[in-house]
């Protein structure tokens, strides 16, 4: 703990991170306290900073997929479909009804199990480890089933560029209904656990409020949003894969606060049981794979999806080799980051770990930009800011 | 000076056994994407229960015996990693999980990453995979545990490799 400067004792600066207790990542937040109330945040980001993006330019399309996928490993699955739906629209391929319905299967089972997690993470945030347990005992159901279906429990590797690279037989349609049954009476009872528990209900009824006009004001996206009453959901506004096909009801909730939060996030497994369910009943018959050109034409393209955590963003540029020219990524909880500092002004510091956790934060995939301070006005590129970052480091 | 000696053996086996059977676990994101680090988390809940080990997560590396580092160190996680490790008191132990924290995995040549975590700090079990899955993490505990079950395992105070 530091003082800022007043020897007064009143005011203090709280550092939290990029080490701590309270999330599995590496983060750094600033918290000015003057007793147990929050008046100041700040954050620092990049410890996970890697430059993923740089490294896609040294990597053909294919290896850069297997790349991308490790942005992130709780959405690994979002991030290989938002790039392999640009690099097919940049490439003119048309992917097939199969492919599509199976890459939106697959994403909608990691929302489930990334609900579920972060519903597990808030709770032990809250001290509430029962319910931490008991989510994650059964998020185990959805690992079962996405191991089942793909192979691996995490990164699943589902897309391939121009598909997907297994397919959905019958038999683990049944498997994955049987998961469904049991992950949906389960949903029932944390919807109502996290409404009625008075204990619960005091770390996240009106904590944390952002209304209506701050949420659009801080750009927030995804279930944040929604808790705000901003309908923003890509799934609805700009239908990719095949969610013009299954169309998605958008969760809303009005009030703002943590306990909104809660409640659309849990709302919207329902929305996801009842997509996979129609998908598996009306799967399209056809291939599982169009043939890809190695080289892709010049252009660049944007594309959005979906993430468990809102939207993200795509800007993929070709100059007809077989490396993609630029890769540009701009992740949901970079949008959202900003939205906790302001929130959490006015609230204890034993708030924190709850306000932040409310985001659904993901540093890894948040730590891919790099902010030059002094720079003088001085435009860098590439290569300069390579060195200057290696040489900043290395005068440490 | 023979009681002096006595008395050393005795303590020192009884900090070995309550090392053995209750290891405190802190972890550490030097840089990784998550996957390990959810797997690790997966290795707590109820499904896979290391806590019947006596394992504990620790938020502070003051208190821990074992550290747990996942993914790739990158520039800016590698003087945290060090700070981190070196608050550890000794006898201290590392457990570098997934394909990133041993070789560096998928991010080889991103200008931002220093590399594995042995170049960072001295590794005592290799976990691989990508991510490495629950039980393969237990498989770790449970071998580093059998590593400590003997005092000598204890590696000796050394200068840290950077």
């Amino acid at each position: 703990m530091s003082t800022d400067g007043s020897l007064s004792g009143k005011r203090f600066i709280v550092p939290i991170g990029p080490q701590h207790p309270a999330l599995k990542e590496p983060g750094h937040f600033s918290f000015t306290v003057d007793g147990e109330v929050v008046t100041d945040a700040s954050v620092r980001l990049g410890y996970a900073h890697r430059g993923i993006e740089k490294a896609t330019e040294s990597r053909n399309w294919t290896q850069s997929l297997y790349l991308l996928e490790r942005i992130c490993g709780i959405c690994s699955h979002v991030h290989a479909l938002a790039y392999c739906l640009g690099v097919e629209k940049l490439a003119g391929v048309e992917v097939p009804p199969r492919a599509q319905a199976i890459r939106v299967l697959v994403a909608e089972l990691e929302r489930i199990h990334s609900h579920f997690l972060w519903l597990g993470v808030a709770a032990h945030e809250a001290g509430f480890d029962t319910l931490f347990m008991y989510t994650w005992r059964d998020r185990e159901t959805v690992m079962d089933i996405l191991e089942t279906l793909t192979g691996n429990r995490v990164n699943y590797s589902a897309n391939v560029l121009g598909g997907v690279k297994f397919d959905v037989m019958p038999e683990i349609g049944d498997t994955i209904r049987r998961g469904l049954e049991f992950l949906e009476g389960r949903t029932h009872h944390y919807l109502e656990v996290v409404t009625t528990d008075q204990v619960f209900l005091q770390r996240t009824r009106g904590v944390g409020v952002m209304s209506l006009e701050q949420a659009e004001t801080l750009g927030v996206v995804g279930p944040t949003a929604r808790a705000s009453g901003v309908i923003r959901d890509i799934r609805v506004e700009a239908p990719y894969a095949a969610y013009a096909d299954y169309p998605v009801q958008p969760v809303l909730a009005e009030a703002g606060d943590l306990e909104a939060r809660f409640i659309v996030r849990i709302k919207e497994l329902f929305e996801s049981y009842r997509i996979i369910r129609q998908i598996l009943d009306t799967l399209p018959v056809g291939e599982l794979q169009t043939r890809m050109p190695r080289r892709v034409k010049a252009g660049e393209t944007v594309s959005r999806v979906e993430a468990p955590r809102g939207e993200l963003f795509y800007f993929i540029k070709s100059n007809g080799t077989d490396n993609p020219e630029r890769v540009k990524v701009r992740t949901p909880t970079l949008c959202n980051m900003a939205s906790v500092l302001v929130t959490a002004v006015g609230h204890q510091l034993a708030d924190m770990p709850m306000i932040l956790a409310g985001i659904d934060p993901c540093f890894s995939c948040n730590d891919r930009t790099v902010v030059v301070a002094d720079a003088g006005g001085a435009a860098y590129n590439w290569e300069q800011i390579r060195h200057y970052g290696i040489a900043f480091y290395q005068g440490k | 000076m023979e009681l002096g000696k006595v008395w050393n053996d005795v303590f020192d086996r009884v900090k070995t056994w309550a090392r053995v059977n209750s290891p405190w676990v802190l972890h550490f994101n030097s840089g990784s994407c998550n996957g390990c680090d959810i797997e690790i988390l997966a290795t707590l809940t109820p499904r896979y229960d290391v806590e019947r080990f006596g394992v504990k997560l620790e938020g502070s590396p003051r208190h821990a015996d074992v550290l747990i580092c996942t993914g790739p160190v990158t520039l800016q996680a590698r003087d945290r990693l060090l700070r981190v490790y070196e608050q550890m008191p000794e006898p201290k132990f590392v457990i570098a999980v997934g394909s990133c924290a041993i070789s560096g995995g998928a991010f080889q040549g991103c200008y931002n990453v220093v590399g594995h975590v042995d170049e960072v700090i001295p590794v005592d079990i290799y976990v691989p995979g990508c991510p490495p899955r629950p039980e393969a993490i237990i498989d770790g505990v449970a071998k580093l545990l059998g590593k400590l079950q003997t005092p000598a395992a204890a590696r000796p105070v050394e200068e840290t490799v950077i």
